[in-house]
């Protein structure tokens, strides 16, 4: 793929607790993390998803004067920026496994119209959609 | 004054999860505890952070609830009413009517005659979107309604 989108960027109040949750937590890896002077360039990867990288910026200098980067960094800790979503082929499981390593749910995983679907947070306060598509008849015959 | 990033994380963390289990019982001392701030503190910030009082969201997320459920699903009412967090049919009534203008049974019947579209938003979008948006506390809205009702002269039945 030459075209499409490369990098998305969520505003993080620490890029090394970001860092850390996820990677360790969410089991992404790091593509680019770079530095100049104080600006820190950070982007991580899924896995299995080698053409786009999130980036995990920290809202400040050079880019941000230090009103802007407060009130950034308020928006944030409220959960008022945009969910994001996290596709799955196993919602359940992938909740067990991340609640074991301490990530924060905000809703444990649900049936809902053929899709099972969690919430969880990043320590910043971002939030996270954890979806798990349903695609054939037979398999969204689950419980309630 | 502001509030500070780690507050506004905290008292985030107490409305999170007045959404995850909206039915449950979530006094102050409760909600404080979860951000770990003092009871006398917590209802004044949870306002600065969020617009409106802590009980208010509550309920703004019962009834919420209340109208997802009446629109998707053939429960009774009654059962809608103690499952979205309330102790007495009539209280959920009241409330209910106080919030959306309208007795539970009239906006099943109207939900259910509307199209829509919602098939292709996500469910936590759209129930965000049909939150009620309560600017004022109930009690006021009640108080002042009456008054309306009361300054018109007018005979209809509710």
């Amino acid at each position: 793929m030459t075209q499409g989108i490369d990098v998305v960027g969520v505003y993080v109040r620490d890029q090394d607790e970001a860092l850390a949750f996820y990677v360790e937590k969410l089991g992404f890896r790091v593509h680019t993390d770079v530095r100049n002077g104080d600006y820190r360039w950070l982007t991580v990867q899924h896995p299995e998803q080698p053409s786009f990288q999130l980036g995990l910026f920290k809202p400040g200098p050079p880019v941000h004067d230090a009103a802007t980067a407060q009130a950034l960094h308020e928006v944030v800790a409220k959960g008022a920026m945009p969910s994001l979503v996290l596709a799955v082929d196993n919602c359940r499981a992938a909740y067990e496994r991340l609640n074991a390593r301490g990530v924060e749910f905000t809703q444990e995983p649900v049936d809902r119209y053929g899709a099972v679907d969690a919430g969880f947070r990043d320590p910043s306060g971002n939030g996270w959609k954890m979806i798990e598509a349903r695609p054939t008849k037979s398999q969204s015959r689950g419980a309630q | 004054m502001n509030q500070s990033p780690e507050l506004l994380r905290r008292l985030l963390r107490a409305k999170d999860r007045m959404d995850g289990a909206s039915h449950e019982e979530w006094p102050v001392r409760r909600l404080a505890h979860v951000s770990s701030v003092s009871p006398a503190h917590f209802a004044r910030s949870f306002k600065q952070a969020f617009g409106v009082p802590p009980h208010r969201y509550l309920l703004t997320r019962r009834i919420e609830r209340a109208v997802a459920l009446l629109r998707d699903t053939d429960l009774p009412i009654t059962d809608i009413a103690f499952q979205t967090g309330w102790k007495s049919l009539g209280t959920f009534g009241r409330i209910f009517r106080d919030i959306t203008g309208e007795n539970p049974g009239n906006l099943r019947t109207r939900e259910r005659s509307a199209p829509h579209g919602r098939r292709h938003m996500p469910e936590c979008i759209v129930r965000a979107a049909h939150r009620p948006d309560l600017k004022t506390a109930v009690s006021e809205k009640r108080r002042r309604m009456t008054a309306e009702r009361m300054e018109n002269q007018s005979t209809e039945v509710l």
